[in-house]
């Protein structure tokens, strides 16, 4: 016998909107990093119109979560998942502030015949592989591939690093590049920060899971 | 110090203040301990081998709270330490629970005394319908306390302790039965703290109070932890967070797991307390 129906009914339809605001992280931080690598300016305006959406998902669910909490008083697992929603909302929301600040540049840097730096490309490429590991992880509960994305992390901060100091040495040896120079550096230190976003979602899942920090 | 109360038994106001004090401190020091208890009502089980693998610790200054489905075995469980379930026509009791170092279904044990020991207080408040003075007084006086300035002075402490002297002060002579539900149960709260029980038990001591005794009544038991042990039923979960240090989750007369409050209401080990504590169980 199923018991505290509706109360089930308002924790799933939390789930099926994390689960959505997901999924629009995904495709925003995607959209975003490849709109840079190829220019695409269409895209990057698109980018704009889905973090909107992303904001909207964020209010809702807080609202729905915190409804949840003052009527329903979950406890045990059913707290736990209240409270990771509520932070992993945060870290979405960033996720898609931070893409539409790459969108920004990539707008910028229309006009410019700039190079994007292949380290830059590949960043991209682990920062999009890491969000889609933190939403799988989390949705799936798993644990070992929430745990992974702080070491996945690792390897994206010392290609930042790396990054770094190429874009200040391209700086130091063409100043005229500079304004150029210091916007890459901008999307590097973007991508850096949506990492560690990623990261807090991993721990966040573990704490769902495991019950502890 | 047993021996200096029993000395202290007769005596001065000096020597009853001695005898207070020993009461106190013992009260600090006795704790719980339920060793493999199994309990029948006739062919029926009730309770299945509580503290079998280790001893079911209740720690001293601390509230202990029992939760559980109804007809689990919560408040069966609870009237084991004050034997109440003797009364209980074919109820048989095996195991071992000691209150501080005594085994209290050992043959030599003074029933009587136990309870006193051990005070309860029910679901319904329940004043004898007398005074309130005479209700907070009869516990002494059973126990053989003639002296009114003596009397006076159990009331009024037992009063104050439960939080209800402000209030009824001024009314001592009147009816019991004229306070309030939530008074009425802070009476009996003061009539069992009147016979200087070392335990109290509260069987849903707030289920019939509105929310402002109830919250009363939980300020009361978080200051009475200091100085007594509290067992306490109850079906209201955020009661049960709000003022237990350890929760003990019942089902079909077994303790499905036995922790800290804060770890049963975070983070269950055991999947059936999960499912109880999140409202899945059915």
């Amino acid at each position: 016998m199923t018991i505290r129906v509706d109360y089930r009914k308002k924790l799933q339809a939390i789930f099926d909107k994390l689960v959505l605001m997901c999924r629009h992280a995904e495709d925003v931080c995607e959209k975003s990093v490849g709109a840079f690598a190829e220019k695409d300016l269409e895209i990057a305006r698109e980018v704009k119109t889905i973090e909107k959406t992303i904001d909207k998902l964020e209010r809702k669910i807080e609202k729905a979560c915190l409804r949840l909490l003052v009527m329903e008083h979950p406890v045990a697992s059913d707290f736990r998942e209240v409270s990771a929603t509520l932070k992993i909302i945060k870290d979405l929301e960033r996720i898609g502030d931070q893409s539409k600040d790459i969108a920004k540049i990539t707008i910028k840097l229309a006009d410019t015949n700039i190079d994007i730096p292949e380290n830059i490309r590949q960043m991209g490429v682990i920062i999009i592989q890491m969000i889609k590991d933190a939403v799988q992880a989390y949705i799936n509960r798993d644990l070992q591939l929430a745990l992974s994305i702080d070491e996945t992390d690792d390897k994206a901060d010392a290609l930042f690093d790396i990054i770094m100091n190429d874009l200040v040495s391209i700086i130091q040896k063409n100043p005229q590049d500079a304004k150029q120079g210091l916007q890459l550096i901008m999307v590097a230190k973007y991508l850096e920060r949506i990492g560690d976003h990623a990261v807090n979602i991993g721990e966040h899942t573990a704490f769902l899971i495991r019950g502890k920090v | 110090m047993r021996q200096k109360c029993e000395k202290s038994k007769k005596g001065t106001r000096a020597t009853n203040f001695i005898r207070n004090l020993c009461v106190q401190r013992m009260a600090k020091t006795v704790n719980i301990s339920i060793n493999n208890c199994n309990l029948y009502y006739g062919d029926f089980h009730a309770l299945k081998g509580i503290g079998n693998d280790m001893p079911m610790e209740i720690g001293a200054n601390k509230v202990t709270a029992f939760i559980g489905p109804s007809g689990c075995g919560k408040s069966t469980f609870i009237r084991v330490f004050n034997r109440m379930n003797d009364l209980i026509q074919n109820c048989k009791i095996t195991g071992e629970i000691k209150i501080g170092e005594q085994d209290i279904y050992d043959k030599n044990t003074d029933v009587t005394l136990l309870r006193k020991n051990v005070g309860m207080v029910f679901q319904k408040p329940n004043p004898f319908p007398m005074s309130i003075y005479d209700n907070i007084a009869f516990a002494p006086r059973t126990y053989g306390v003639k002296k009114k300035a003596r009397l006076d002075e159990i009331v009024e402490r037992s009063l104050k302790q439960a939080a209800l002297w402000d209030e009824v002060r001024d009314r001592l002579k009147k009816s019991a039965l004229g306070l309030s539900g939530g008074q009425q149960q802070r009476l009996c709260i003061a009539r069992t703290l009147a016979a200087e029980p070392k335990i109290i038990l509260m069987d849903e001591p707030t289920s019939a109070l509105d929310p402002i005794s109830t919250g009363t009544i939980e300020d009361l038991i978080r200051e009475l932890k200091k100085t007594y042990t509290i067992v306490i039923v109850t079906h209201n979960m955020q009661q049960a967070t709000r003022i237990s240090d350890k929760t003990a989750f019942f089902l079909m007369g077994e303790v499905v797991e036995y922790d800290k409050t804060r770890q049963i209401f975070s983070n269950p080990k055991d999947k059936r307390t999960e499912n109880y504590v999140t409202g899945r169980f059915g």
